[in-house]
């Protein structure tokens, strides 16, 4: 599902320029949940803006898909976007003046799909995060661990092909954080393959393979026995 | 452009957005309105501007004797001259083919009855042609005649006011009044656009006016109509000859300034235009001034709009707006605001000017107007400026990388 070989990425800092990524090589195959971990300043948010196509690499090559990703503009890259990936960010981004529906119904719109389709298919993804009831609550009436569903269920509504969370249970408190790991969990079980960025130990073991960066170099890619979040969820 | 889903996402927007819609719509409405309305003031100065001086016909060279200040010819200075009845028919025979008409005026004020009324009034006597030279109206009647000369009548043409004065607003047609001692009939009743003042006039023959005065052949003054085809520089030149010919025929000297006056309303009349241009021309200023700053309010809220949603912008690109779209969803907003906002501000502006009407007449303001063409043209523009001052700054959030966009708190 995703190639990536020999990646690089710089940032200019004034005179000094920061190496972040030196060279990545790192394969993911369909159905995966990957935790990506590793301390701050590692190189992971980066690895996944670029993955997300949010962000450009400076050298090495990225396939999604069997689609090389290069020389992106950012229609092509918008159009990828739409159609591949699904994001979910540590601070929601919810668009705050729209309802959750219709912050569900937004990545259809850029699909041109019709109105009413739309309503009902982010109806029925606000349903499978268990959100339906709460269709028509602002981001501003949702808790910290709704609005992250409501998030990722307009990350998943137009049916990607991988899911890319950055520290998605970052500005939440644990418990709301195994019920969010048994959102995606069950995501994952329907065949989505998900990466995850994560400095917390015990939403990496709820991934099904760790891959640890340190300054930028990848120094550890292991499987582990997933944990299954629904044990501490009530 | 054109598809529904557009529109209700933009609609959308601005409805949950009201603050910022309010606030762009109320700079562009609030240009035009302050544009319609000093334009329209602008034109209303120029309307007064004009009436004050265009109440009279412009095609008139006035002659008025004075006394000479110079010896010419075996006549001493300081010798009186007097216009008489047969320089009229000289000027008209030696100049038939640049006259229009021609008419003396003799002016007196004579104390004016009616039964238990009275009052004092300017009568004019006058030649028929007088009417045109004055653009006097007639309501009711008629003005004196070429038969009222000839035949010496006392018959009189009074003013609106003059009616009012002394008849408490009946009709005074066919009624008699005494004018100074002698009994005059009432012929015709007028109106003058060159104000209250005009109105309370009397007019009679002069030829009537000279008998009164011990049959004598004096007049005042001559006003001459020359042929409107002569246009300016004819007019100047009809104007020079006529001067020679009467200092020749008065024996007044070239060069003598106070012997007659000629007066030229033609010439006046170029230098109201003048002066009339200048107005416009400051009008227009004020104008471009006022859309000017009505277009650099609306590049700061366009700025500020596209700064305010930058984050939104780059949400909209993280899960697969094309810069195009978000380009287009920007400029779809603004222009929709202008356009809305621009119309109402310029119905509201031509409303209040209609509103404003005469009421404004004591500061020279006399219904003040903009033409259709003007308003609509500076909506236009105010709404093309809006369109550009929003594209800048959106291709630029457009092109913002979206996780340059998210990191924007």
């Amino acid at each position: 599902m995703i190639e990536i070989k020999k990646l690089h990425k710089s940032y200019a800092m004034g005179q000094n320029t920061l190496h972040v990524l030196k060279g990545i090589n790192f394969d993911v195959a369909e159905g995966e949940m990957v935790a990506i971990m590793g301390s701050s300043g590692s190189g992971k948010s980066t690895l996944l803006n670029i993955l997300g196509m949010l962000d450009v690499a400076d050298s090495g090559s990225y396939i999604l898909d069997k689609n090389p990703i290069k020389n992106l503009d950012e229609t092509k890259a918008a159009i990828y976007r739409n159609k591949f990936l699904g994001f979910v960010f540590q601070s929601f981004n919810l668009i705050s003046y729209k309802t959750a529906l219709e912050n569900v119904m937004l990545p259809l719109y850029y699909q041109k799909v019709a109105r009413k389709e739309r309503q009902e298919r982010a109806q029925k993804f606000l349903e499978q995060v268990g959100l339906g009831p709460w269709a028509a609550h602002h981001p501003n009436e949702l808790s910290g661990g709704q609005k992250q569903r409501v998030a990722i269920a307009r990350a998943l509504v137009s049916e990607p092909k991988v899911l890319l969370a950055d520290e998605p249970t970052g500005a939440l408190d644990s418990k709301t954080s195994y019920e969010l790991m048994d959102v995606l969990q069950n995501i994952n079980d329907k065949g989505i393959t998900l990466l995850i960025v994560t400095h917390e130990e015990d939403i990496a073991n709820m991934c099904k393979r760790i891959v640890h960066l340190r300054d930028g170099v990848i120094v550890e890619d292991k499987k582990v026995k997933q944990v299954r979040a629904s044990s501490y969820v009530e | 452009m054109w598809n529904r889903d557009r529109w209700q996402e933009m609609f959308y927007t601005l409805r949950k957005n009201k603050l910022r819609t309010t606030l762009s719509g109320f700079t562009v409405a609030m240009g035009i309105f302050i544009f319609v309305l000093l334009f329209g003031f602008g034109n209303g100065l120029k309307n007064s501007f004009e009436e004050f001086f265009l109440d009279d016909s412009t095609n008139t060279i006035w002659l008025r004797p004075g006394q000479t200040e110079k010896p010419y010819r075996g006549f001493k200075a300081k010798r009186r001259i007097i216009f008489k009845n047969d320089d009229l028919t000289d000027i008209q025979q030696n100049f038939p083919f640049f006259i229009q008409y021609i008419t003396p005026r003799i002016s007196r004020s004579d104390l004016v009855k009616r039964g238990k009324e009275s009052n004092n009034y300017t009568v004019r006597g006058v030649a028929p042609g007088h009417q045109y030279a004055e653009k006097t109206i007639i309501t009711n009647g008629r003005y004196i005649n070429e038969a009222d000369v000839k035949n010496k009548t006392k018959f009189a043409t009074i003013g609106r006011l003059v009616e009012k004065d002394l008849f408490s607003n009946k009709s005074s047609l066919g009624h008699q009044i005494d004018v100074g001692g002698v009994s005059f009939k009432v012929v015709g009743v007028f109106k003058d656009e060159g104000g209250d003042n005009e109105e309370r006039h009397i007019y009679i023959p002069y030829t009537t006016q000279q008998r009164l005065e011990k049959s004598n052949d004096r007049v005042d003054r001559i006003i001459v109509a020359f042929r409107p085809e002569l246009g300016h520089a004819g007019a100047l030149a009809l104007e020079k000859k006529l001067n020679t010919f009467m200092r020749k025929k008065h024996n007044i000297a070239p060069n003598d300034r106070s012997g007659i006056y000629v007066r030229n309303v033609a010439a006046d009349l170029k230098e109201t235009q003048q002066f009339a241009g200048v107005l416009q021309l400051i009008v227009t200023f004020v104008g471009l001034g006022t859309l000017l700053a009505g277009i650099i309010g609306i590049s700061n809220i366009m700025v500020f709009v596209v700064k305010e949603r930058t984050k939104e912008l780059g949400i909209r690109k993280a899960i697969g707006a094309t810069p195009k779209s978000v380009v287009g969803m920007i400029l779809h907003e603004s222009v929709f605001i202008t356009t809305i906002a621009g119309y109402a501000g310029l119905l509201a502006g031509v409303g209040t000017l209609a509103l404003i009407g005469d009421s404004l007449e004591e500061f020279f303001i006399i219904n003040p107007y903009i033409s259709t063409g003007t308003a609509v043209a500076a909506t236009i523009t105010l709404i093309l400026f809006g369109a550009i001052a929003g594209y800048i700054p959106a291709r630029r959030a457009a092109k913002i990388k979206p996780i340059v966009a998210l990191r924007d708190e």
